[in-house]
């Protein structure tokens, strides 16, 4: 029998190590799995670079785990606060003690849908003649210039939706989908926290938005806004 | 100097010029703005990169839910018809070509249609491209809603970008607080001119060649809120 629900947090992040890939689902307030990023903080586990759409959405719980130390790269396509006041990474970052790849939101999503799919690399018309595409290979086609982008994969992807059911299918509310979808197909264990764990049968086939054949541990847990 | 247009008479120019049935995405600040002045009559699906095509206004908790967030992470309604997809579906909007035109802020276009709108060259805050450089590279019509000279006094369009670039050659239309400027392949172009300011001095306010069309106007918008 197919049976992916874990009983507490730390079961869902369990084999989770020091020098992980991590992949963070969460767009602004919406698909972060908070109660999830507690449990790897709650972990001790170190030097993770984190691959996350933005990093500077306020109440953040990436903030914690870069505060803590336990980051050391941070690929993201924001990493920039909204205040004045300088945000723990910028502190860490202009210290020269954490890592930055800034990577276009398109390209960033692109990237990891490339690693779920099985392409290494891909040519995208974004970013071409940027700073962003320095020393990056580039080829022509039909007459217009293209950047090639490499694949991200992860160890761990850890999202937010709404539903899920044993055999790990989701399903999101508003746009909680953002880069969760992508990321469920990108890491060797992915991880979703859910308000509602479903009955059987109970999310019908036509509303899976998400296949559990991408997800790998299913856990109910409230929302820590 | 009183003829110089305010943040929501910008807006208003700019959505003028967005056709019935346009599928568009509305960067942050003025461009978002354009939304409230869309021509009576028309229907315009508003993108956002989050995972949404036909957002509506911003909404209460109690309207949208905190899980139904536009891309700087407001809560927002959706109109009927609309839809919710993942980060990669949004992007392939983008970069495919889908969207008939966005709709950016800037800090400076060039004579030959460069855009520089992603780093404002400040090494103490962590850098931040977001959507920028896939919107820029990938909608059909890329047009730019700024002020027409920096609060120093220093034009905004310029011969060369000295601000990094986020694409090459890529923007149509300008709208300023002073006037429409198009990007032609004989430099920048006037199209409309604040009333009150002559083409002497809008030129003396643009870092690059300006010639006036043979048909420019006035730019007159309606006093508004």
């Amino acid at each position: 029998m197919i049976d992916k629900r874990v009983a507490t947090a730390a079961d869902a992040v369990a084999g989770i190590r020091d020098g992980a890939r991590l992949m963070i689902s969460g767009f602004q307030e919406a698909g972060m799995p908070r109660a999830l990023l507690d449990a790897v903080l709650d972990t001790g586990v170190r030097n993770l670079t984190i691959i996350a759409v933005g990093i500077g959405s306020v109440g953040s719980r990436i903030y914690a785990l870069i505060e803590a130390g336990r980051v050391a790269k941070v690929i993201s396509s924001s990493a920039r606060g909204r205040g004045q006041a300088l945000t723990p990474f910028e502190k860490l970052w202009t210290a020269g003690k954490i890592e930055l790849e800034l990577v276009p939101q398109g390209t960033l999503v692109e990237r990891i849908r490339a690693g779920g799919a099985g392409f290494p690399a891909y040519y995208t018309p974004v970013g071409v003649g940027t700073k962003l595409a320095e020393g990056k290979e580039t080829r022509e086609f039909d007459g217009r210039e293209y950047v090639m982008e490499t694949a991200l994969k992860a160890d761990m992807t850890l999202l937010r939706a709404d539903r899920a059911d044993r055999w790990g299918n989701l399903r999101y509310l508003g746009t909680q989908a953002n880069f969760g979808h992508a990321m469920t197909t990108a890491a060797t264990v992915t991880v979703a926290e859910v308000r509602e764990i479903a009955a059987d049968g109970a999310i019908a086939p036509g509303d899976v938005h998400t296949s559990g054949i991408f997800v790998n541990r299913v856990i109910e847990l409230a929302d820590l806004r | 100097m009183s003829g110089l247009l305010t943040r929501e008479q910008m807006a208003w120019r700019a959505a003028q010029d967005i056709p019935d049935g346009a599928y568009v995405n509305l960067g942050i600040g003025i461009p978002v703005l354009a939304a409230n002045y869309i021509v009576e009559g028309r229907e315009v699906c508003i993108h956002s990169e989050n995972g949404i095509v036909g957002m509506g206004p911003t909404a209460s908790e109690a309207e949208a839910g905190r899980d139904l967030v536009d891309a700087s992470g407001n809560m927002v309604t959706l109109r009927i018809g609309a839809a919710l997809f993942d980060s990669a579906s949004s992007f392939v909007m983008i970069t495919g070509g889908h969207l008939d035109m966005t709709l950016l802020g800037a800090f400076q276009v060039a004579a030959n249609g460069d855009l520089a709108n992603w780093d404002m060259m400040r090494p103490e805050r962590g850098p931040l491209v977001g959507g920028a450089m896939d919107l820029a590279a990938g909608a059909k019509s890329v047009r730019v809603i700024m002020e027409h000279v920096t609060r120093e006094g220093l034009p905004r369009l310029v011969e060369t970008c000295g601000y990094p670039l986020t694409a090459k050659g890529v923007v149509e239309r300008i709208y300023t607080n002073m006037a429409v400027i198009d990007v032609t392949p004989e430099g920048f172009v006037a199209r409309e001119i604040a009333p009150g300011l002559g083409l002497e001095e809008l030129a003396a306010k643009t870092g690059a060649p300006l010639i006036a069309a043979p048909d420019c106007g006035v730019l007159s918008p309606p006093a508004l809120s």
